[in-house]
C-alpha cells in the first residue's frame, strides 16, 4: 500500500516538475497527471472502434507499477473497451480496431508479431460476471499453468495451486474440497477463484472489469481487501461503477466520459477537489 | 347428421359462445366504468364460454365415435340366434364383416343367408339412430355448456383462473395421450412376443446364433422348424452401426467445431442449413448410392488390394449410414457448442491459452453432456434405420465381426419377416413382434445409459 502510495505521488510530482512533461502534447482534453516515471504500461493516443464507430478517443495515460489504478464513469463511456484493450482481448471481438501506442515495459503490444499467448500471460483479466471453468477448482487453478508448462511435475503443480489460492484468499475455505466443481462455490468465492486462476500465471499486471458487481456487500468486501494485498505484488487496472469502491481500493482514479478520458488524478483528490467539471459532476450525482 | 359435419357445428357454436361471452362481459362492464372493473379481460370471459360450450361436447362426441361401433356390433351379433354364431374367434369376425359390409351397401344382399340381411338391416338402423341420438346429444350439451358459459359472466367472476386451469388439464390431456400410446405399443408387442416365446424358448431366441426362420406351411414339409437366434442380427446390427458411428462421429463433431467456432458468419449462414439438408434426403436414396455406388466400389477397391469385399458388405451400408447420421451429431453438438457462455472462451483466452486450446479444454467439456446426447440419439438413429441396410447389407444373418462380408440387421429381419404371405399366428410372423421387442428394449437401454452419462457431468460440470 505504501509503495502504491508513493507511485501514486511521485505522478503527483511530475505535475509540479514540468521538465518531465516535455514530451506531452499538452493540447489533450485530459486534465490531470497522467504520466508518471518507469510506467508499466502507457498508453499513448489510444483510438478504439467498433467497425465505423469509434468508442474511446485519444486515450493517453500511464500505469505505474504496483499501482490500482481505478476506472469510473458513467455506463456505455467505454471503460471495458480501454480495459480489454489493454491485454488485446478486443481481438476476439469482430470488428474491433484499436490504434495509436500500448507499452508493456516499453514495448507496444499491438505490434505486429506479438505473441498474445503470451501477453495474456503477463496481463491477466478478472472479468464482471465470475467464469470459472466447469472444471473442479483445482483444475481451474491448473489450467493456465499447465498450458504454458509453469509446472514440471504433480508437486510443481500442487504448490502454485495451493500459493494462488492462498493469494486469493480462499485456501482455508476450499482445501478440503480442492477437486469438487468450481461452479459449485458462491458467487464471491467465484470470483476470488478467478483472481486466484488468474495469478496462477504470475502476471505482471491484473485488469478487473468491475469484478464485484455481481456479489453482495460481504463478498465485495472481501475482493476490495484482496485487491489492497494484491498490490504489493501486481499493477491493477479495476474498472468499477461504485465511486466508494474506487475510493476503497485505488490509488488513482481515471475518470472517463464518452469514450474520452477527461481526468486522471490520485483518488482523494478526484473525489474531494475534482478537476474538471464533468468529474465533479458525475461524482456528485448529477449523472451516472 | 355426420360426424364431421357435427364437429364443424360445434366449432361454430364454440365461436358463437366466445362472442356471446365476450359480448356480455363487456355489457357488465360499460356500466361499471370499463374493462377495468372486470375481474378478467373480456376475452377471458369469452374463451371460458367458447371452453364451456366445446369441451364436453366434443369430449362426447370422440368417446361415441370410439364406443358405438363395439357397442352396435355387440347388440347385432347378440340379437343372431346362438347356434348361427361361430364358435371361433376368426370365424366369429369373418360373420361380423360381412354383416358390417352388407349393412354399408359394399357387398350386394344378392344371394346371402336371411339372417345376416336381417341382422345387417338392423345394424344399418342402429347406425343411423346412433348418430341422430349422438348429434341430439352434443348440440343440447354444446347449448347447455353455452348458456352455463353466458350465465357465469360477472364482474367478479374469476375467468382467467377457470381458463387458466382448463388449460393446464388440456396440456396435461395431451402429454398423457403421447405416454398412452406409446405405452400401448409396447404392451401389444410385448404381447405378441409372449405369444412367440410360447412355441420359440427364450433363451433360444435370444443366445442363440443362427437364424433362419424357415417355418413349414405344409405339416410334411421338409426343413419345417425353423431356428430363432437373434444373436446374428444383434451382432450385425453392431457392427453395421459401429462403422456408421466410426464415419458419423468424428466428422460430425470436427464440422461442429468448425461451424461452431471457426467458420465466419457468412460461411455458417450457408455451410449448416447445406449439412442439415443431408438430414432431408430419404434413407431409401441413400440406399441406392449405398447398393449402386459404394458397395461396388468399395468391391473393386478391395479386389485391387487383395481382398475379397463381398458386394452388399456391411461396410459399405456402415459407411453411407454414417454419412446419414453426420448431421445429427454436427447440427446437435453445433447448437450445445454455441450455447456454451462466451464468459468460458474469454477466460480461457485472458489466461492467455490459444482458441484451439480454448476449443479442447474449456469448449468441449462444457459442452460434452449435450454432445453425447447428440451421439446417443444418434446411435439410436443408427440401429433402427432399414433401408439403407435392406439394399446394401445383405440379408444374410452371419455371424461375423468381419465388416467386409454381408450381415443382416435386426431391423431388415422384421421387414423380411412381415412382408409376403404369413399366418399371422405363425411363428415366423410373431417373431418380428420378439425382435422388435428387442430392439426396443435395446434402444431404451441406450437412452436410460445416455441420460445417466449426461446426469454424471452435469454434477461434474455445471
Ligand atoms: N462488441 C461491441 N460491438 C459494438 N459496439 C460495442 C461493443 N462493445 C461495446 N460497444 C460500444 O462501445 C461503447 C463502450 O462500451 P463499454 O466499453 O462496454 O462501456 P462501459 O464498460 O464503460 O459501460 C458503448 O457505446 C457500446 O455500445
Ligand atoms: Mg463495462
Amino acid at each position: 500500500m505504501k509503495q502504491a502510495k508513493a507511485a501514486a505521488k511521485s505522478a503527483t510530482d511530475t505535475k509540479s516538475n514540468p521538465k518531465q512533461n516535455l514530451e506531452v502534447d499538452t493540447t489533450q482534453a485530459t486534465v490531470g497527471n497522467r504520466f508518471c516515471e518507469n510506467p508499466k504500461m502507457s498508453m499513448r493516443d489510444v483510438n478504439v472502434f467498433y467497425g465505423d464507430k469509434q468508442a474511446i478517443y485519444d486515450v493517453s495515460v500511464d500505469i505505474a507499477k504496483n499501482e490500482v489504478i481505478a476506472m469510473i464513469g458513467p455506463s456505455g463511456c467505454g471503460k471495458s473497451t480501454f480495459l480489454r484493450s489493454l491485454n488485446r482481448m478486443n481481438d476476439t471481438v469482430d470488428g474491433c480496431k484499436v490504434e495509436g501506442e500500448v507499452l508493456l515495459d516499453g514495448h507496444n503490444i499491438y505490434q505486429q508479431n506479438l505473441d498474445v499467448v503470451e501477453l495474456r500471460a503477463r496481463v491477466g483479466m478478472v472479468f464482471q460476471k465470475p467464469n470459472p471453468f466447469p472444471k473442479s477448482i483445482f483444475e481451474n487453478i491448473a489450467y493456465g499453468p499447465k498450458i504454458h508448462g509453469l509446472a514440471d511435475s504433480r508437486v510443481d503443480l500442487d504448490e502454485i495451486v495451493e500459493g494462488s489460492l492462498k493469494k486469493a484468499g480462499l485456501w482455508e475455505e476450499v482445501k478440503e474440497r480442492l477437486h469438487q466443481p468450481g461452479t459449485g462455490l458462491s458467487g464471491g468465492q467465484q470470483q476470488r477463484l478467478c483472481i486466484a486462476r488468474a495469478i496462477a500465471v504470475s502476471p505482471e499486471v491484473i485488469l478487473m472489469d468491475e469484478p464485484c458487481s455481481a456479489l453482495d456487500p460481504i463478498a465485495t468486501a472481501r475482493i476490495e481487501e484482496l485487491i489492497e494485498e494484491l498490490s504489493q505484488n501486481f499493477t491493477i487496472a479495476i474498472v468499477t461503477h461504485s465511486m466508494q469502491q474506487a475510493a476503497r481500493v485505488s490509488h488513482r482514479t481515471a475518470y472517463f466520459h464518452l469514450g474520452k478520458l477527461i481526468e486522471v488524478n490520485p483518488t482523494e483528490q478526484v473525489f474531494t477537489m475534482p478537476e474538471h467539471q464533468l468529474t465533479e459532476a458525475y461524482i456528485t450525482g448529477r449523472f451516472g | 347428421m355426420e360426424s364431421s359435419n357435427l364437429f364443424l357445428l360445434m366449432l361454430a357454436l364454440g365461436a358463437c359462445a366466445f362472442y356471446i361471452g365476450r359480448g356480455r362481459s363487456l355489457a357488465i362492464a360499460s356500466p361499471l366504468g370499463g374493462v377495468r372493473h372486470l375481474h378478467s379481460l373480456p376475452n377471458y370471459y369469452g374463451l371460458n364460454a367458447l371452453l364451456w360450450c366445446a369441451l364436453p361436447s366434443m369430449g362426447l362426441l370422440i368417446l361415441w365415435l370410439v364406443l358405438d361401433e363395439p357397442v352396435i356390433n355387440s347388440i347385432v351379433m347378440g340379437a343372431l340366434p346362438a347356434e348361427l354364431v361361430p364358435s371361433t374367434k376368426a370365424d366369429f369376425n369373418l360373420l361380423l364383416n360381412k354383416i358390417s359390409n352388407l349393412a354399408d351397401g359394399i357387398m350386394s344382399a344378392d344371394g346371402q343367408p336371411a339372417f345376416m340381411v336381417a341382422a345387417a338391416e338392423s345394424m344399418a338402423g342402429l347406425r343411423v339412430i346412433s348418430q341422430w341420438v349422438l348429434t341430439a346429444i352434443c348440440l343440447i350439451l354444446a347449448t347447455i355448456g353455452l348458456y352455463w358459459g353466458w350465465r357465469r359472466v360477472a364482474a367478479e367472476y374469476r375467468a382467467r383462473q377457470s381458463v387458466e386451469r382448463v388449460m393446464e388439464n388440456l396440456l396435461l390431456a395431451c402429454a398423457c395421450l403421447a405416454i398412452f400410446t406409446t405405452v400401448g405399443i409396447v404392451f401389444s408387442v410385448l404381447f405378441e412376443s409372449i405369444q412367440f416365446f410360447r412355441s420359440v424358448p427364450f433363451f433360444d431366441f435370444v443366445f442363440g446364433s443362427d437364424w433362419s426362420p424357415q417355418t413349414a406351411i405344409r405339416e410334411d414339409q421338409v426343413g419345417s422348424s425353423g431356428s430363432f437366434g437373434a444373436v446374428p442380427l444383434f451382432v450385425g446390427t453392431l457392427l453395421i452401426s459401429a462403422v456408421a458411428m466410426f464415419v458419423a462421429v468424428p466428422i460430425g463433431l470436427m464440422s461442429a467445431i468448425y461451424l461452431a467456432e471457426y467458420s465466419s458468419k457468412s460461411v455458417r449462414t450457408y455451410a449448416k442449413p447445406a449439412l442439415e439438408v443431408l438430414a432431408g434426403v430419404p434413407t431409401v436414396v441413400y440406399g441406392f448410392f449405398a447398393a449402386l455406388t459404394v458397395a461396388p466400389f468399395l468391391r473393386d477397391l478391395g479386389a485391387d488390394f487383395g481382398l475379397t469385399i463381398s458386394s452388399e458388405s456391411a461396410l459399405a451400408a456402415g459407411l453411407v449410414m454414417g454419412v446419414m447420421i453426420i448431421p445429427f451429431i454436427s447440427s446437435l453438438a453445433d447448437d450445445v457448442i454455441t450455447a456454451v457462455p462466451q464468459a468460458m472462451r474469454d477466460g480461457s483466452l485472458a489466461m492467455g491459452a490459444t482458441h484451439s486450446e480454448t476449443v479442447r479444454k474449456v469448449v468441449i467439456p462444457a459442452a460434452l453432456p449435450g454432445i453425447v446426447a447428440g451421439i446417443m440419439l444418434a446411435i439410436s438413429r443408427a440401429i433402427g434405420e432399414t433401408m439403407i441396410v435392406v439394399m446394401a447389407a445383405g440379408l444374410a444373418a452371419k455371424l461375423t465381426a468381419n465388416p467386409l462380408e454381408s450381415v443382416t440387421t435386426v431391423t431388415v429381419q422384421i421387414v423380411t419377416l412381415l412382408t409376403g404371405d404369413q399366418e399371422f399366428d405363425s411363428p415366423k410372423t410373431l417373431a418380428a413382434f420378439a425382435l422388435g421387442l428387442m430392439l426396443f428394449t435395446v434402444t431404451l437401454l441406450l437412452n436410460i445409459f445416455a441420460l445417466h452419462i449426461v446426469k454424471k457431468y452435469r454434477e461434474q460440470y455445471e
